[in-house]
This record gives structure tokens, C-alpha cells and sequence, in this order.
């Protein structure tokens, strides 16, 4: 396939490989950020090729797995509810929530529907006007300009059956997080391609600065991520703290202008808790006051519901790269993809699931 | 009643008489009594005449066979929407069951089939699905002796679910089973993998997306026995359904208590299902097919196997995609396309759309 093929190319990245291995001298801890690359390194088996020196860490950056759990038992209650279609992103479905998920009121009867964009959630709207359409608005910059689209669209559209219950969370936040921690292990970052490709890399420079660690913008397919490696590992071993862009087939320096201004005008920045971590300062985004009449938890009055996390499940621990999935007592044994007490072994992009199913027992 | 109708005279109500609704399925067509018995005869009938059916009494009555084993399966199907490139349900269901034989090393020869239909269901529908059973039997050189109807209330079934249930017959000498696989087996694959589950899944409509991909359903059981033909010591065969090459590969390396080596690039994976499963977040080795076949067979085999697959149209693209091997037992591995390697597991649950 032409675009995707050449980078899965295995004698391109054998090349890569060797370079990382002629550039790296000493050990070093790198984080990549997204999930969706966490997927790519196991499934290709990735962090086996790299020399030993280097430990790859997985980041925070599954949007299913940070969303936290009184979120999904707000969803449960909202999709509950008989006048509600309940339209989500697939693999939200199974993230348990206190006592059950989606896909169990779905059996119970509620109306729960796998949408690939929240505009086809606003179609489902105009298409049943005696309904209460509600979209699970989850996910990080990249998912956000559809998200705010659909609100934008249905506000244009005059659409009162419409409505987004909202848990966006975005990356700088999360960084200077995990960087300012005191237990903070993380000497160099590849920062998520696609969150970048509508965020640009502007933000990345003064954190680089403020932390003295290297940042590198990566994308997703192998070549992508072992060209990522090679930059921070270039960049480490030279002692030179930047923020490069690796990827810059999608990314450039601003980003996707349009898209930002979209994302502003629908959402404001808020606190918000991370399933794992807990709360983050100016980490999410909420509406704004003028789109409030949009936000589903006002709607369907769960602001109230609370939720506790199960005490065996360290995913906070794995999301902050301070210990691995096989650390966990729990993995592979109480919990499983089948199974799953939190939230990184139940979405693909989980780093608990991408060991489990890529056998790292 | 007088039948001389001019001099009919009426003195007081009279029942009119019931509609006769040849065109959508109702209630009474499940009664049991003479509307069954209409749909019996002018619908299912003429698509899948046989004597054995025809006869019409509770039971169908066969011969057996001289020699060899029976094999018996039973398979339900519920597929939306009914029609979808390449396939419908009826011959899904035909398929689907003659498979499930003759992967076994059976040769099939009858099947039993039952109709669940929903009330309302346009009766051209259920002529359509009849005959692409008949044209599928045909296919596969099987008989539907047997067969059942019931009318489930509108919105308690979704559209038409078929039962069948097939039998077929072992010849002496084949002994097949999920528990064969021996260390230094080689592991083969009839075609490219996961048309099935992306045709319907961009058939359905509710993800809009479309595909320019065609279901692979077919009946294998020609292709079977022209492999049997050239190597009659075949160790396992099996269906990859749903779960695709990747879950039956597990089915068998737990069964078998052997380790099962897949090379990634070996694969074959159409440009159509490569770039919808790229795009909705699918592995296609987990997608399903209804007309493929995983075989493993003797190493010293699997050469002879492959031509003989390739000679026939439903095997043009056979490839071997690895090997048996004893450690580590019950796993899958597979060596990835740049180099590095990976356990390849059962899927956990349905297979969702990533978000991102």
C-alpha cells in the first residue's frame, strides 16, 4: 500500500537500526507518548530490535485508558436512559466503569451505537428528532476539532436532541507532569505524530528547555518510530536538549491552524482527572459557557455520580512509566482483556493489552 | 357454499375469507395448518426439490453409506444485512455447514435445514435466499432432505436465521482433527484472508464506509478433496471464521499442545482489506472468511498440497505461511514483518474500531 508499505520496509528500518546502534554509547530511558505507537512497537516487536541500551517506556497517551472512571459511569447512566441513542467510539464500549460497561447496557436494552465520527452521532440526531442523541466526546488534540465540529455543526443546524458528554485531556499537560515528578525516570520523549499534526510542535521547545530533555515529534508505522528513536538518541548522546520534528510528512511547526481555532472556540481549558494518575492541572478541555446547552452531563444531571478505582490495578503507575505491565500482580491473571480491572488492558492501545496480546507474560 | 355463484343468496353475516398474503410472511404462515403448508409448497419446494424431501413426512429417510465414519455438524447463521457482495445467507448457510464437514476430511451429502422468519419478511426475499441455497448445494454436490419452518412476531428475529445441520461421510483412511498438528508440519493457507467479515462490514452501512471487496463464501469441499487426493495423510483442516487465521491457528496449537511459527510477510492480504482494516483499526488475521482453509500437513507433503490448491479456483492464492514446532506449546508466534517477533493471541471479545 502505497504511503504505508515504505514504511514497513525491513531492510529501511534494519538501516535505522544500525545507526541507533553506531550512535548509542551509554543507557537510556525514552517515553513515547501516544498509545497508538506503544501498539505499533509491540506489535512489531520493535523495542526486541533496539539495542539493549535502550528502554522504551509507555506513556499516558491511550485516550481510552486515561478517561476516568466516574466518566464511564456517567456514560453508563446517560446510555441507560430509554429516550438516549448513546453514540461512541468502538473501544470505549468495553472500559469497565464501577460495576459494568456499554456493551452490558446494550444487552439490557439501551441504545448504543459504534460511530467512526461524531458527525455521522449529529446525522443520528437530525434522523430521530423524538431522541436524545449523545456523543462520548473522548480523546486528546487529535479527536478534538471533530469533536468541537460536531457541536459547532449541531448548534448551525439548530439541533436541541443533541448533546457531548466531554473528557478531552491533552499531551503538554501530561508531560510536565510525569517530568515534574520526583520519581521521574524519563530522559527523552517522542511526542505523539497525530496529536501534533493538528497541535503543530510550538508548545514542545520551552518544555525541552524547562526539563532539559530532548522531544521528537514521531509518527506510528516502524520507520516512523525507530527515526524518532535515532533523533532522541542523537540528541542525547550529543547532550543537545531540542524539540525536533521526526515526522514531518504530517506535522509542521503550527500545526493545522483551522483546526486549532476550532477547538477554541468550542472548548475552554480545564482540570481534569486522569484515570491512574488523578488530576492534572489545565489538563482537559471542557464547553465553553456558550455551547453549555451541548454538554450532555448537565442534560442528564450525573454531575454528581463519584467512582473508586480497583486498589490492584497500578495503570497509574504504568502511565507514568514508574513500572511495567508484568510488575502488575494482577496481569494475566485477575485481569485480562476478558476481563480487565483497568482501563490500559482494555483498550487496544493499552499498554497492559499490548503486552498481554503480544505475549510479553 | 353453493359453487353456482349467481344464485348465491345471502341471509346474514358471513366470514370473509382470510387474505392469502403470497407476498410477505405473517403469523400463520407458522401455524402449522394450511398457510404453512401453502409456503411449504410453492416456496421452499420448487428450489430444493429432492425425493427425499418431497415425501413430506417427519423425518427424512436415507441410505447409509457402504463404508467410512459419519460426520454430523450443526450450524447456526444470523448475518445483517442478508444480502452483501459475494454472498447472502443462504448461501452462507449452506457453505458454512458443508465446511464445517468436509474440513473434517468429510465428504458431504445431506443437509437439514431450519427457517426462523420474521413476520413481515417479503416473501421474494426468502425465494432469493432459497435459490442461492440451491445454487450452493449444487455447488457443493449436497441434498437438503429435510427442513423446518417457524414465524417469529416482527422485531423478534431479524429478518431470516438459518439452522442447517449436515452429514457426511469419512472414507477409510483420513483421520483429521484439531489435535494432529505435529512438530515439523508445515502450515498452509488456501487464499488471501479476511474478504468475508470487511465485505459485510462495509455491506451493513452503519460505519459509511465502502469497500470494494466481495465475501469469500464458498463451499470447500472440492478443493478438500482434491488436496486428500495427493495427500491423504492431511493432519489438521479448519475453517478460519470468526476470529480469522489468527484464532483458528491458536484453536490448534492448544489442541495439538504444539507451538505454531507464522511468517508475517508470508500472509496474503488483498489491498481492499489491507486499507479498510488500516483504517477502522482491524488486524485482517482476525477478520473472518467463509472460504478458506488452514491445512498442516507433512512437511515432506506440503509442496504436492500447494499445487494441487493452486490447480483448483478457490485455491489459486495458497501459500504455506509457516510451520509446527513444539516450544513454545499451545502459542502461536509470529515473525513480524521487519524482523522481530511476536505471540500472536485469541481475539478477547467482538472486535471494536479504534479510536485513534
Amino acid at each position: 500500500m502505497k504511503y504505508v508499505s515504505e514504511y514497513r520496509d525491513a531492510n529501511l528500518v534494519k538501516g535505522v537500526l544500525d545507526e541507533i546502534r553506531r550512535t548509542v554509547t551509554q543507557p537510556w530511558v525514552v517515553m513515547e507518548i501516544c498509545g497508538g505507537q506503544t501498539h505499533s512497537i509491540v506489535r512489531y516487536g520493535i523495542d526486541q530490535l533496539l539495542p539493549s541500551e535502550i528502554e522504551l517506556v509507555h506513556g499516558p497517551g491511550c485516550p481510552v485508558c486515561v478517561t476516568p472512571l466516574e466518566l464511564i459511569d456517567k456514560a453508563i447512566a446517560i446510555a441507560s436512559r430509554p429516550e438516549v441513542i448513546f453514540t461512541s467510539y468502538g473501544d470505549m464500549l468495553r472500559v469497565p466503569g464501577s460495576e459494568r460497561d456499554l456493551f452490558s447496557v446494550r444487552a439490557s436494552g439501551g441504545d448504543v451505537r459504534v460511530v467512526y465520527s461524531p458527525l455521522d452521532a449529529v446525522k443520528i440526531a437530525q434522523q430521530n428528532p423524538d431522541r436524545e442523541v449523545v456523543f462520548f466526546a473522548i480523546g486528546f488534540e487529535t479527536t478534538a476539532p471533530p469533536n468541537a465540529m460536531s457541536v459547532s455543526q449541531a448548534q448551525a443546524l439548530g439541533l436541541d436532541n443533541f448533546s457531548v458528554l466531554v473528557s478531552h485531556v491533552r499531551v503538554p499537560p501530561a508531560i510536565h507532569a510525569i517530568l515534574g515528578s520526583s520519581h521521574n525516570r524519563v530522559q527523552g520523549f517522542l511526542a505523539a505524530g497525530h496529536v501534533c499534526a493538528v497541535m503543530g510542535y510550538w508548545e514542545y521547545p520551552p518544555i525541552a528547555e524547562m526539563y532539559n530533555v530532548p522531544i521528537v515529534v514521531t509518527g506510528f508505522e516502524p520507520l516512523d518510530i525507530v527515526r524518532g528513536v535515532l533523533h532522541v538518541v542523537r540528541l542525547l548522546e550529543s547532550g543537545e536538549v531540542a524539540a525536533e520534528n521526526a515526522y514531518a510528512r504530517a506535522v509542521t511547526f503550527e500545526g493545522n491552524k483551522p483546526a486549532q481555532a476550532l477547538i477554541e472556540r468550542v472548548f475552554e481549558t480545564c482540570d481534569r482527572k486522569w484515570r491512574g494518575i488523578g488530576l492534572i492541572p489545565q489538563s482537559g478541555w471542557k464547553l465553553r459557557p456558550e455551547f453549555v446547552a451541548f454538554d450532555a452531563e448537565g442534560r442528564f444531571d450525573v454531575a454528581d455520580i463519584q467512582a473508586e478505582e480497583s486498589p490492584l490495578c497500578i495503570a497509574g503507575l504504568i502511565l507514568q512509566g514508574l513500572k511495567k505491565p508484568h510488575d502488575c500482580e494482577a496481569f494475566g491473571k485477575q485481569c485480562t482483556p476478558e476481563h480487565p480491572l483497568g482501563a490500559t488492558m482494555v483498550s487496544a492501545e493499552g499498554a497492559c493489552a499490548a503486552y498481554y496480546r503480544y505475549g510479553r507474560l | 357454499m353453493s359453487e353456482e355463484k349467481d344464485q348465491v343468496t345471502i341471509h346474514g353475516l358471513v366470514c370473509p375469507r382470510p387474505l392469502v398474503h403470497n407476498d410477505i410472511v405473517v403469523l400463520g404462515h407458522g401455524s402449522g395448518g394450511k398457510m404453512t403448508q401453502d409456503l411449504i409448497t410453492r416456496t421452499f419446494y420448487p428450489p430444493l426439490e429432492n425425493p427425499a424431501l418431497l415425501r413430506g413426512d417427519d423425518a427424512a429417510v436415507v441410505d447409509l453409506p457402504q463404508s467410512g465414519r459419519l460426520a454430523i455438524s450443526t450450524d447456526a447463521h444470523i448475518v445483517a444485512p442478508l444480502f452483501y457482495p459475494g454472498g447472502d445467507i443462504g448461501r452462507l448457510s449452506v457453505a458454512g455447514t458443508v465446511n464445517d464437514l468436509a474440513v473434517m476430511g468429510a465428504k458431504p451429502l445431506w443437509l437439514t435445514a431450519s427457517f426462523i422468519l420474521e413476520e413481515g419478511l417479503p416473501i421474494f426475499i426468502l425465494e432469493k435466499v432459497l435459490e442461492s441455497m440451491k445454487a450452493t448445494a449444487h455447488e457443493a454436490g449436497v441434498v437438503i432432505i429435510a427442513g423446518d419452518t417457524k414465524v417469529a412476531e416482527r422485531g423478534k428475529a431479524d429478518g431470516i436465521f438459518i439452522t442447517t445441520s449436515g452429514v457426511g461421510v469419512i472414507p477409510e483412511g483420513r483421520d483429521v482433527g484439531g489435535a494432529k498438528a505435529e512438530p515439523g508440519d508445515a502450515v498452509l493457507l488456501s487464499g488471501p484472508v479476511g474478504e468475508h467479515g470487511i465485505a459485510v462490514l462495509a455491506a451493513r452501512g452503519e460505519l459509511e464506509f465502502e469497500a470494494d471487496v466481495t465475501s469469500d463464501v464458498a463451499p470447500l469441499n472440492g478443493l478438500i478433496e482434491a488436496m486428500f487426493k495427493v495427500c491423504p495423510s492431511i493432519h489438521v483442516l479448519r475453517d478460519p471464521t470468526r476470529g480469522g487465521v489468527a484464532t483458528t491457528l491458536n484453536e490448534i496449537a492448544q489442541q495439538s499442545e504444539v507451538s505454531i511459527q507464522i511468517d508475517e510477510i508470508a500472509i496474503p492480504v488483498t489491498l481492499p482489506v489491507m486499507a479498510a482494516c488500516e483504517m477502522l483499526g482491524f488486524d485482517p488475521f482476525y477478520v473472518a472468511n467463509e472460504g478458506k482453509v488452514v491445512a498442516i500437513v507433512p512437511a515432506e507433503y506440503a509442496e504436492a498440497v500447494l499445487e494441487s490448491m493452486r490447480a483448483h479456483p478457490l485455491g489459486e492464492q495458497a501459500v504455506r505461511i509457516g510451520d509446527v514446532s513444539d516450544e513454545p506449546a499451545g502459542r502461536v508466534l509470529m515473525k513480524t514483518a521487519i524482523g522481530g517477533t511476536r505471540v500472536v493471541d485469541v481475539l478477547a471479545g467482538e472486535m471494536l474500531p479504534r479510536i485513534c
